[in-house]
């Protein structure tokens, strides 16, 4: 990526492409990633409600994911899982 | 013609207002602006002009509906003083980096504590970093015009940045002043509807305010800082177009009777004229000194302020806010740091003065001179000095 100088930078920091947060990856902050063990899985969706990226999603079973362009490793998933069906794992 | 009337400052200073063809107001009354929210609201709810008055429960809340109302493209204003300028402080540096030109209205006034309701400037000097254009008026008519001409200056596509007219309270804000208003079609002719740069409106979404990792921070706040130093150029030409129209002139710094003076007197605001009196007297009896007047405070004027007190031996700078445990005054402290790199540097004194309402006469002023006078001979022998202090 090519790094404005200051005399390129938008007044105000304006920023004409809305939308455009979601081209930066912030999955690639991750040190470790949620697994989920759906034979513990009983659908709640507490994961879903607390992920502060918004970033868990549910595949055609019911059964939840994260989308890791976005998840940062942060867990809050995990604590929050009350039947313990997720567990951080530190990425290889 | 213009017509010329006897008016309150703080009530003129809404009257302005009132000509600038705003969309949104938005203040909160605090002492000694309350005038000026007043009549503001007054001349709103009267239907005189088209413009919304948002009836904010806080000054935080006012620069804050401001900040959104004028990322739409609304010309907006505010007005406050003291405490609810220290509330709005931390919205201020964020309206300067949207490049928003919110123009503000300060009826400057001591910072508690103890409460004090009079005028100092220690309201204003904790902004100074705020990336705010921050000019300050004498009298009333030039609370009207510099009120008028903020707009213009502020919403300039070479400037977009927010400004603010310092007002000192009650010295100025409650006094009864001859004013000449220019007529709306005059002021129509110089201050033609907002431009801005770009809008937050629905059909065309875009983002203001956004967020800085540290690789782009530095860049930004080299892009405000050069905003804020080149706006000069535009103030400057925003005031010769306003000299043409009107007759009046504004300069970044003012001088009276300065020339070849061994000792110059500085001030900023509305002492400035209590000075020019002390400065007529001391003439009479034969002391060579004249009298400096900052009237931009940011961006500040280094050529204009070294062009003006060049060949003086002596600049007797006058603070009226205190930087506790500083080297000087807010204003002499910048005073000392412009001179610094000068091969024939003047020497500096620093009075603080006039806190929290204290009278500052003629008298005063005079001793001020003389104690100046006094140190081309002696040296300077403290930084600064709490003028006229019992002790």
């Amino acid at each position: 990526m090519v790094k404005e100088k200051w005399q390129e930078v938008s007044p105000g920091c304006m920023v004409f492409t809305p939308g455009n947060a979601r081209e930066y990856h912030t999955g690639s902050w991750r040190a470790e990633r949620p697994i989920w063990d759906n034979t513990k899985c009983i659908k709640c969706g507490i994961c879903y409600i607390f992920c502060p990226e918004a970033c868990i999603g549910q595949d055609a079973d019911g059964y939840f994911m994260a989308d890791l362009d976005y998840c940062k490793g942060c867990g809050i998933c995990a604590q929050e899982c009350w039947p313990g069906a997720i567990e951080m794992v530190e990425e290889g | 013609m213009a017509k010329r009337v006897g008016m309150e400052v703080g009530i003129a200073a809404a009257e302005a207002v009132g000509l600038c063809n705003i969309d949104v107001a938005a203040v909160y009354p605090i002492t000694p602006q309350s005038h000026i929210a007043e009549h503001l609201s007054n001349i709103v709810a009267d239907g005189r002009i088209n413009a919304e008055f948002i009836t904010v429960e806080s000054e935080h809340s006012s620069i804050s509906s401001l900040c959104g109302a004028s990322a739409t493209g609304a010309r907006t204003y505010t007005a406050t003083s003291s405490q609810g300028l220290m509330f709005m402080h931390e919205l201020l540096p964020i309206v300067s980096a949207m490049r928003l030109p919110i123009v503000m209205g300060i009826a400057n006034r001591a910072v508690s504590g103890p409460l004090s309701i009079w005028n100092d400037h220690s309201d204003i000097m904790p902004q100074r970093d705020s990336g705010w254009i921050t000019m300050f008026a004498e009298n009333g008519q030039e609370v009207v015009d510099m009120t008028i001409q903020s707009f213009k200056i502020a919403e300039h596509k070479d400037v977009m940045l927010p400004a603010s007219v310092n007002i000192d309270g009650f010295q100025l804000t409650h006094m009864v002043e001859p004013i000449e208003f220019p007529t709306q079609k005059e002021v129509n002719k110089f201050l033609p509807d907002r431009k801005p740069f770009a809008t937050l409106h629905p059909d065309k979404p875009i983002t203001m305010g956004a967020f800085a990792m540290p690789d782009r921070f530095a860049e930004v706040m080299k892009a405000k800082d050069v905003a804020i130093v080149n706006s000069k150029k535009i103030i400057l030409e925003v005031w010769k177009e306003w000299e043409k129209q009107f007759g009046r002139s504004y300069n970044p710094v003012e001088t009276y009777k300065a020339k070849d003076a061994d000792v110059l007197l500085v001030t900023m605001g509305s002492m400035g004229e209590t000075a020019e009196i002390a400065i007529d007297e001391l003439q009479k009896k034969g002391v060579s000194v004249g009298l400096v007047k900052i009237r931009l405070w940011r961006p500040f004027p280094t050529e204009e302020l070294k062009a003006a007190v060049k060949g003086a031996k002596v600049l007797a700078v006058t603070d009226r806010a205190v930087s506790f445990g500083g080297v000087s005054g807010p204003v002499g402290m910048e005073v000392k740091s412009l001179f610094y790199h000068e091969k024939d540097r003047p020497l500096i004194t620093n009075y603080i003065m006039g806190l929290g309402g204290r009278d500052v006469t003629v008298e005063d002023f005079i001793k001020m001179a003389e104690k100046a006078v006094e140190a081309e001979k002696k040296g300077i022998t403290e930084e600064y000095e709490f003028y006229g202090v019992r002790g």
